[in-house]
């Protein structure tokens, strides 16, 4: 069986740290997915998604898509199939939001009628209308706005992987909660393989089809938000259900 | 009466506002007259002093920006290179002016080396503070979206240090402007000319004409620079 994502006992150190940011770590994600990586910071779970674009090299163990080994293609070929979106998103300033999207079809050298047409269509994908966003300059937009874009550009040349890194994080609740719920039909209606990055429990588990829980470089547990609720595998899950119990109690005093 | 008195405390005397304002009126004389009979020559010495300020301006960019990226792309050189030029740019510009008689002798090329070392130390350190003034995760993004590095400079890093970079060469058209007046010293032209004749003469006429034509010319490149960093930079300004 091929998996989509494979990692094998991968393991990566920074210069000059006295531990691992990924510690062996072995796991697989299969097509269609919609996998969210859970930690607090420092545990790793940037370092493990920058690994799979190669922004990092392992130092040990392998990584494979589709059953090919990642370090025998080219890196920036295999950068333009896989869709990155960050926290502070990284729009380009000095291009407008149409260009921005059409960075890469531009970078594929696509004919300009159909890289006109792919804007627009990701455009209103992102629920923003292309006559009146698609001429504007990132700094005119708020902050979900300019992260509607942000994943709009991740997904101009169609890539079968997408990573998003707290791609929330920055965003106020009431939006987040939107974006969160149109990221969910946006996955349903496509063949992606999804790796989300969070530092929140309740993000992770709504999110994730299933939820790896990372701890000091390590997985310590991999399993539907189902199975994570009922059966945490250590006391550090245990800890993670109760906070999100307790933020829930917090509430129903109220009811 | 009392308001005289008052005045007169303060150093005011109807004799001598009446001279200083007779004075005025001679060198508005002086100067009109100079406008009528010697235009061309006036012409010539804008001319001049526009020409060796460009002259001097455009080898400055030329050498101050690939370098300033050196600097950046291999960071070892950062230091040395700025300390260099740095230090060419502590020494006086009638210093340096002076120095380069022997190697090069009289002219405007001499005076044109003076000023291109002049001007380079604003436009470098502008590009590199520009070029690493790109934050790291957008260079990131730009690496992530399936760029080169080559295409990172050119499509990111060089496009957004462009306002810092621009901010540069107009500081150094400024200073080249005002130090090209030194060059007239070396033989070099310009409206140095009309200063230094007025030093000589003591024609306060001429010194006003040189010196006004030249903070006039300083304000008006600072201005043109002005305009055009807000065409290409359209961007920033909404």
């Amino acid at each position: 069986m091929v998996h989509a994502i494979e990692f094998r006992d991968v393991t990566k150190t920074f210069k000059g740290a006295g531990y691992s940011a990924v510690d062996h770590v072995s796991f697989t994600v299969e097509e269609g997915e919609f996998i969210t990586i859970l930690g607090s910071s420092g545990c790793g779970k940037t370092t493990l998604l920058k690994m799979i674009n190669r922004l990092y090299e392992p130092d040990d163990g392998k990584v494979l898509l589709s059953g090919t080994d990642i370090s025998s293609v080219d890196v920036v070929s295999l950068r333009r199939r896989i869709g990155y979106v960050i926290q502070q998103i990284g729009l380009f300033p000095h291009l407008t939001v149409g260009e921005n999207i059409a960075t890469l079809p531009k970078l594929l050298k696509w004919e300009k009628e159909k890289t006109a047409a792919r804007v627009d269509e990701l455009l209103i994908m992102a629920g923003l209308a292309p006559d009146e966003f698609r001429n504007r300059y990132p700094s005119q937009l708020s902050g979900g706005q300019q992260q509607r874009v942000g994943l709009a550009r991740a997904l101009a040349a169609d890539p079968g992987i997408m990573l998003l890194d707290e791609p929330f994080g920055a965003i106020d609740s009431i939006t987040r909660t939107k974006l969160q719920d149109e990221l969910l039909a946006l996955h349903g209606g496509m063949k992606k393989t999804f790796l989300f990055v969070t530092h929140d429990i309740e993000e992770a588990l709504k999110l994730g089809t299933r939820v790896m829980i990372m701890n000091g470089g390590k997985v310590i547990q991999y399993d539907t938000p189902e199975q994570i609720i009922r059966n945490p595998a250590d006391a550090f899950v245990r800890s993670l259900v109760e906070a999100a119990r307790a933020k829930e109690q917090f509430w129903e005093r109220f009811v | 009466m009392r308001n005289l008195v008052i005045l007169r405390l303060c150093g005011y005397n109807k004799t001598v506002s009446d001279s200083m304002w007779k004075g005025c009126v001679a060198m508005y004389q002086q100067i009109a007259e100079y406008f009528q009979t010697s235009s061309e020559r006036w012409f010539s010495m804008l001319a001049g002093h526009i020409g060796l300020s460009a002259g001097a301006l455009l080898p400055a960019i030329v050498i101050a920006v690939p370098a300033g990226f050196l600097c950046v792309r291999y960071a070892r050189l950062n230091r040395p290179v700025t300390a260099l030029f740095g230090t060419l740019r502590i020494i006086p510009s009638l210093a340096v002016l002076l120095l380069m008689l022997p190697v090069l002798g009289t002219g405007a090329l001499p005076a044109m080396a003076a000023l291109v070392l002049l001007a380079i130390p604003p436009i470098l350190a502008n590009t590199i503070a520009g070029l690493n003034g790109v934050p790291d995760f957008m260079l990131e993004t730009a690496v992530s979206l399936g760029m080169t590095q080559e295409q990172v400079w050119w499509k990111i890093r060089f496009p957004l240090a462009l306002p810092l970079i621009f901010a540069g060469v107009k500081t150094a058209a400024v200073e080249i402007i005002a130090s090209a007046t030194l060059a007239a010293r070396i033989g070099a032209g310009g409206l140095g000319d009309l200063i230094f004749t007025g030093i000589g003469l003591f024609r306060t006429d001429l010194l006003l004409i040189g010196g006004g034509s030249v903070a006039v010319l300083s304000l008006l490149a600072g201005l043109l620079f002005g305009l055009l960093e807000k065409m290409c930079i359209r961007y920033k300004t909404i």
